[in-house]
């Protein structure tokens, strides 16, 4: 049996009369990279939050890191790494300082900070930049510096939200490098992405329409079920049948 | 004129639609003056004072009776020295002290005339006044009882020293400080937070890149603000006259003359902080504490200038806020005529003039 | 209808916009593909008037950026980066609002806007902070097309934008162009290049190459070669090893790899079974426009 570092059952959110997220159900595995795809408005974002332990669901069940996503929030927030593309990292702070204090919030010690920070810096290339203001940093290497402080404190899964839009392709490709190493190292990922070039990276796939999972399979899976091209179709077909219009 | 029109619909559509913007541009005014004019105007009670009488005579012993016996006062000690005085004071426990001199009785009769001194704590200049008020009253009423008793020409002379603040303001301060405070918030907080909005929401951006001129924008932004400023204007007065009783004594032209040039400055100002700052947060705090600050410091609504060092009065000069409440002062409170204050509509006018070139000057026909 | 000459900004130690010269022709449809960073809004605030450039000139239907900006803002529409919209303000009290800024009226110009918003017309009583992403972009696109621009400047339209509504914001562009308005458009989703007559790629305020998309594609000056294998993560890093490689990059489910004179495709297959891959696959391939952009920007 495969470790599950994810499952929900029958996961759902409403607020008020309408149903952001309707009862949707999923494992994912250990060092796995789940792509988690929606049309904006799909629900994607609510069904994140859930999982993140920042959401109560509704109704139905959820574990993250082997923890019940309704009665351990706290537990699970300690054992996930989060990135979004809006919030990463303290623009007017240096890069080692970041680094310094993202280690601090997760309780790690002085020494395994600096030991960590000489890893990650030297991982990504970036010595020469350790005191350099993140704000001075080109966007992608933000990107890149702030999805290795999401994995700082080795979790057990990383949630991350559209981190690369706006990259360019060539720091997008490192960034799934990253994301790569960071799975061999059995660390899960979940990522959703506009990109849909980039959906083809997951191992698997799922694609919310209208808060409910409308598929789920390996992109090459999804491909030959929808007789697709490319993921791109896949997805165009799934989302054009949705009903809602608004966020 | 389409477009200025549509835009100063637009404008009032968006204030009306937020209801914290709109709070504060209609209800936090009036509630400014409900608020400040009843905390003046509440009538004071038993204030406690103390009595030093060195001559303990029978008119002495008269006065101070009646003194205990008005609802105003109570006299809760009798001082044997005067070095008590300041102790007293600086006690806090009391407010007032009435000072006999001694052989009072013997200075009245013989006709050297007598004198007595209150001496008030000056802190709060509006009780002060207040206090002053009713003990002065209380010793006419004396006088004009001994006079005729005794048809004699009494000479009570009154002397009266406020400690701390020797000026004692008039009660009705408070309107023109007020009037200046809520023309400030609204011409120059609120205009200037309505053009860095849209510089925040981009939407600026777009406005600059249509044929729409750049004064026109800025007309159509202050317009709203200036009709606004206006209703408030006479709310404010309407308020003062017919619930605080505050008289309007001199000329309603001029008063409207002076406020108007007043709310230019005002806009110019706001205007001229838009340009300088981008987020919504800056133009407030710039706002809060480049303007609102000074004014309330600097105009005299709560302290009084006179008592000022000079560095600071100094500096008071360039507030315009206190030129305009000087104005207001002399118009409304004591009644004077256009001589009285050309100076200060003369210096509201050369701001005003100045403030908007610097700030058309200033606004940018591009991003930066 | 577009004229640059050597156009330079830059803020402090940025350059922006280095030197930079082009032309768009008039009804083109004509795409400015970069990652962020790489210098469009800075060119398009420019172009639009919002910016004087540091050096050099550029002309708008023959009319000068700096001297002519009022005539200019007569016959532009622009669509700045984020959707530049009045989020009290309702979905038709917005288009009423630009329209009149504009000093015209929906009804004039409505023929032009109104594939675009009937889709949003039942909301049109509701906030445009209200919308979703995609319905924004549509409102923002009838706001700045209501007075019948002569050019249209759309600055990052479909960021932050789902595939769906992207789509289907690129349909309404190619529509447009048949109203005889020239477009300039900003992106940084590279696979929205190919719909443009022409597309410059742009990074680091340079452009790299403009040109028609498959002239670009046609000019790519290696063959490229798809590679697959069972372990994905794994071969990443032996394609690498190998001596023979130029480039290597993720796509989608294949790695792109450009390989050296000396080596083959038949070697590098060698190579990669020797280190146990099984059902390596190498095919040659036709690049997209990201092939070309990564091979440029190196």
């Amino acid at each position: 049996m495969e470790e599950k570092v994810i499952w929900a059952d029958g996961l759902t959110k409403s607020f008020g009369a309408f149903t952001a997220v309707d009862h949707i159900s999923f494992e994912v595995r250990r060092g796995e990279i789940f792509g988690f795809l929606g049309a904006n408005g799909a629900g994607k974002t609510t069904a994140m939050r859930m999982l993140c332990g920042l959401s109560l669901p509704t109704s139905g069940r959820g574990e993250v890191a082997g923890f019940d996503i309704a009665t351990q929030q706290e537990e699970v927030k300690k054992h996930i790494g989060y990135m979004s593309q809006k919030f990463s990292l303290y623009e007017d702070l240096k890069v080692w300082e970041n680094l310094r204090l993202f280690g601090g919030i997760y309780g790690l010690k002085s020494r395994a900070i600096r030991e960590k920070t000489d890893e990650i810096l030297s991982d990504l290339g970036f010595e020469s930049e350790r005191n350099t203001f993140v704000r001075a940093l080109p966007l992608g290497w933000k990107q890149k510096l702030a999805f290795s402080v999401s994995i700082f404190h080795e979790p057990k899964v990383v949630f991350l939200d559209e981190p690369t839009g706006g990259v360019d392709p060539m720091t997008r490709r490192q960034f799934w490098e990253l994301i790569y190493r960071a799975a061999d190292k059995g660390i899960t990922v979940f990522v959703t992405t506009h990109y849909m070039d980039e959906a083809e990276y997951c191992d698997r796939v799922s694609i919310m329409v209208d808060g409910k999972i409308e598929a789920l399979d390996s992109p090459r899976a999804l491909r030959e079920q929808f007789r697709a091209e490319n993921m791109d179709d896949v997805f165009q077909q799934l989302a054009r049948k949705a009903k809602r219009t608004s966020d | 004129m389409k477009q200025f029109q549509s835009f100063v619909l637009k404008e009032f559509k968006q204030i009306f639609r937020d209801r914290r913007t709109s709070l504060i541009l209609l209800v936090l005014p009036i509630v400014e003056v409900l608020l400040l004019g009843y905390a003046i105007t509440t009538e004071l009670n038993n204030a406690a004072i103390a009595v030093f009488d060195p001559s303990k005579d029978a008119e002495t012993r008269q006065i101070s009776e009646r003194f205990q016996a008005s609802r105003y006062f109570t006299v809760v000690r009798e001082l044997t020295d005067a070095q008590e005085i300041n102790d007293v004071f600086q006690n806090g426990d009391i407010n007032m002290v009435l000072v006999f001199p001694e052989r009072f009785s013997e200075k009245l009769r013989n006709g050297e005339g007598a004198d007595i001194q209150f001496f008030i704590d000056g802190t709060d200049p509006n009780q002060a006044s207040m206090l002053n008020g009713y003990a002065s009253g209380i010793l006419a009423s004396f006088q004009a009882e001994q006079a005729e008793l005794f048809r004699q020409p009494y000479q009570i002379r009154t002397e009266t020293r406020m400690l701390y603040n020797p000026q004692g303001e008039s009660a009705y301060n408070f309107v023109p400080g007020v009037m200046g405070l809520v023309l400030m918030l609204i011409c120059a907080m609120m205009t200037s937070v309505a053009i860095v909005r849209e510089k925040e929401t981009g939407t600026m951006e777009v406005l600059l890149a249509s044929p729409m001129k750049p004064a026109q924008i800025i007309l159509s932004k202050m317009a709203p603000y200036f009709v606004i400023s206006v209703t408030n204007l006479i709310t404010i007065l309407l308020i003062a006259t017919f619930i605080m009783d505050v008289p309007i004594r001199g000329s309603l032209f001029w008063l409207s003359v002076v406020s108007l040039c007043f709310v230019f400055v005002a806009l110019a100002l706001g205007l001229l902080i838009s340009t300088i700052v981008d987020t919504q947060m800056a133009a407030l705090l710039v706002s809060g504490i480049g303007l609102m600050m000074p004014v309330m410091i600097f105009s005299g609504l709560i302290f009084p200038l006179e008592s000022m060092p000079w560095g600071l009065r100094w500096i008071s000069d360039f507030i315009p806020a206190r030129w305009y409440i000087s104005a207001v002062r002399k118009i409304m409170i004591e009644g004077v005529g256009v001589e009285y204050f050309a100076k200060e509509l003369g210096i509201i006018i050369l701001m005003a003039v100045f403030l908007m070139a610097v700030a058309w000057k200033k606004f940018k026909i591009r991003l930066s | 209808m577009v004229e640059v000459n050597d156009l330079s900004k830059s803020y402090g130690a940025v350059n922006a916009v280095r030197d930079l010269s082009f032309s768009v022709n008039r009804g083109e449809l004509y795409g400015i593909i970069g990652p962020d960073g790489a210098g469009k809004t800075t060119l398009f605030r420019i172009l639009t008037t919002l910016l004087l450039a540091d050096r050099g000139t550029a002309r708008i239907a023959g009319l000068d950026v700096v001297r002519d900006y009022r005539r200019i803002r007569q016959l532009i529409g622009y669509m700045p980066g984020k959707f530049s919209l009045y989020q009290d303000l309702t979905v038709e009290e917005n288009l009423q609002f630009f329209a009149s800024v504009f000093n015209t009226t929906i009804e004039e110009n409505y023929y032009l806007v109104e594939d675009i918003y009937k889709q949003i017309e039942p909301f049109r009583n509701r906030l445009a902070g209200k919308l979703s992403g995609g319905m924004k972009q549509k409102l923002a696109l009838s706001c700045a097309l209501i007075h019948k621009p002569k050019v249209l400047f759309l600055d990052e339209p479909t960021t932050g934008v789902d595939p769906v509504s992207r789509k289907e914001f690129w349909g309404m562009l190619l529509k447009l162009k048949q109203q005889d308005i020239t477009i300039l458009v900003s992106t940084p989703y590279m696979d929205e290049a190919k719909l443009c007559d022409r597309i410059a790629l742009m990074q680091g305020g340079r452009f790299l190459e403009v040109d028609t998309p498959q002239h670009i594609i046609d000019h790519y000056p290696e063959t490229l070669w798809s590679v697959r294998a069972k372990e994905m993560h794994r071969l990443l890093g032996d394609l690498r090893s190998f001596p023979g490689t130029k480039t290597s990059f993720s796509f989608g489910e294949t790695y792109h790899i450009t390989l050296g004179k000396s080596s083959s495709p038949e070697s590098l297959q060698r190579y990669l079974e020797e280190r146990g891959h099984r059902n390596v696959s190498i095919q040659p391939i036709s690049p997209s426009v990201e092939d070309c952009f990564m091979l440029l920007s190196k």
